[in-house]
């Protein structure tokens, strides 16, 4: 009688279903991220991103200072492009103060030198994302190569405004300080040393055989999902569509320089599909050049000479809300700002890019490998800083 | 489309559900919305092909101060198609602060309501996973509500430093 019992065993059609906990602290997880993968062997059956380690409450901070005292608050949500997050919550704070009378408007040297450092900063954020991305995947090299060309960056930027890596520069109506003398000769030499770098890059790491198969026909985010997830910037851009907020809404003085959008597209030759992680990553390869020909655009351009802040008596932003967004080299950096008309913010919501990339997670990873989980977070190129705030 | 334009549209087909328009003359004005029926309205603002908002840009909880009895959600969308944007607005009492998802029209609001229940407390019916994201599982309170008191021991550590 046992015997025959024993026939019979209760078999889970999952039993071998296992929990892995990757992270918090992974080093292919860009920040603190934890993942809770459930595998069924290699293949992930589902993954589950749990973030919240780096929360600080900047929103709630923000409510207890004044406009000028937030900036710095900013620099530390994307650490690695700080110059693009100031950027932001001043665009916003001066679309408010355009109501006000006293405020004089930003002078245009300051918007020169805006988009001198932000573009700068967009080229140390692609070479940052890049240098990791190959390193996640298993290709030391290039990360050395990109860590080299971003440190003469942050070095111009050193010697700007001081700091290398939460500026504090763009201040609300300007900048904070004017550039040094020669500074935009030594903005010359970079380019000129840079510009050749990203076709080197792109035979270091692009075309090798090995990263075009980890990479090609992965994670496949075509443009409806993105939109439909309110995914934004280079991972919108790498599924097809061509919407970039400085060509397609321009702010500051966008409209005055000549680029392109780059955009991904199906490449037969090595395989790729539109939306896959290849061409993701590729878009940010392509937006380099675009920021060098900005750069390029504004040296043969003489800078005007002038103030380099606008005269106001106080931030006090009448009262009122607005949202107002912009391209940070991640997607699109949204402020939403409610203001009494007192010195302090009702509410300020950052909305950032990078949450609503991590969020798509969950969807791109079903039914694929263990391996395929690291080519997709750095392929949707994440600063954890950002999304916790 | 401007925002009197889809106020006119919204008025047409939902009456009294939503609010008289307000122009704020300064900055951005919002279409105020029944709280209720927020997954119906923006059922329409997707589908309806002369607004199509396809894309939703921000989600945001808002409270004005500590005396007041309300607490707000802002929807900031976006067409892709038209471009045209519209901010929607719903008031919920801080007593009930209950509303309906949005989740399945935009995906986007997945995590940003799970956001604003965390930050505010604001409930979202029928979301499939309204758990805290940014702060602990067992934090007491909504830190973002004007009136917020952090507690003064959280497992063991002391909280004000």
């Amino acid at each position: 009688m046992a015997t025959e019992e024993s026939k019979f065993i209760e078999v889970q059609p999952f039993s071998d279903e296992m929990v892995l906990s990757m992270g918090p602290q992974h080093p292919s997880t860009h920040g603190v991220l934890k993942l809770e993968l459930r595998l069924d062997g290699e293949i992930v059956r589902e993954a589950i991103p749990h973030i919240g380690y780096l929360h600080r409450c900047f929103e709630k901070h923000a409510e207890n200072l004044s406009y000028p005292q937030i900036i710095p608050f900013t620099d530390r949500m994307d650490y690695i492009s700080a110059m693009n997050q100031n950027w932001g919550f001043c665009l916003a704070v001066e679309k408010m103060m355009a109501a006000d009378e006293k405020f004089s408007g930003v002078p245009e040297r300051a918007e020169y030198l805006r988009v001198l450092v932000g573009e700068l900063n967009r080229i140390a954020s692609h070479l940052l994302s890049f240098g990791t991305y190959g390193m996640d995947i298993g290709a030391f090299t290039p990360f050395l190569y990109a860590f080299r060309d971003r440190e003469e960056i942050l070095l111009l930027f050193e010697e700007i405004c001081g700091a290398r890596l939460t500026y504090n520069y763009i201040r609300i109506g300007g900048v904070s300080r004017d550039m040094p003398p020669n500074w935009l000769d030594h903005v010359k030499n970079f380019i000129d040393y840079f510009e050749p770098k990203v076709d080197e890059y792109n035979t270091l790491l692009t075309e090798n055989k090995i990263f075009i198969a980890r990479t090609v026909k992965v994670a496949v985010l075509d443009e409806d999902m993105a939109i439909n997830y309110g995914i934004t910037g280079p991972n919108l851009r790498g599924a097809g569509k061509k919407w970039d907020l400085r060509k397609d809404e321009p702010y500051s003085i966008y409209d005055r320089f000549d680029f392109d959008v780059p955009i991904g597209h199906d490449i037969p030759r090595i395989g790729a599909v539109l939306g896959d992680c290849w061409n993701r990553y590729k878009v940010r390869m392509d937006e380099m050049k675009e920021s060098v020909r900005i750069i390029r655009q504004i040296l043969n351009q003489k800078i005007p000479e002038g103030p380099i802040m606008a005269q106001y008596k106080a931030v006090r932003p009448p009262a009122g809300e607005i949202f107002d967004r912009s391209e940070a080299p991640r997607g699109e950096l949204g402020f939403y700002i409610v203001s009494d008309g007192s010195v302090k913010p009702v509410r300020l919501k950052a909305k950032s890019p990078c949450f609503t990339a991590l969020s798509a997670l969950q969807e791109l990873s079903k039914g694929l490998m263990v391996a395929d989980i690291i080519a997709i977070i750095g392929s949707i190129d994440i600063v954890m800083g950002e999304i916790d705030r | 489309m401007i925002i009197e334009e889809i106020q006119g549209l919204l008025c047409e087909k939902f009456g009294e559900k939503i609010s008289p328009f307000e122009a704020d003359a300064v900055h951005d004005s919002c279409i105020l919305v029944d709280p209720a029926s927020v997954d119906v309205i923006c059922r329409y603002l997707y589908d309806d092909e002369r607004l199509a908002f396809d894309m939703l840009m921000c989600l945001s909880g808002l409270d004005l101060s500590p005396e007041d009895e309300n607490l707000s959600v802002v929807y900031h969308l976006f067409s892709d198609v038209h471009l045209h944007k519209v901010p929607i607005k719903a008031v919920v009492s801080k007593e009930n602060p209950h509303l309906p998802t949005v989740e399945n029209i935009w995906k986007t609001a997945n995590w940003h309501e799970r956001e604003a229940y965390d930050l505010f407390g604001i409930v979202f019916e029928g979301h499939s996973d309204l758990r805290r994201i940014l702060l602990p599982d067992d934090w007491e309170g909504y830190p973002l509500r004007k009136n917020y008191k952090e507690p003064d021991i959280y497992r063991g550590m002391k909280v004000p430093y």
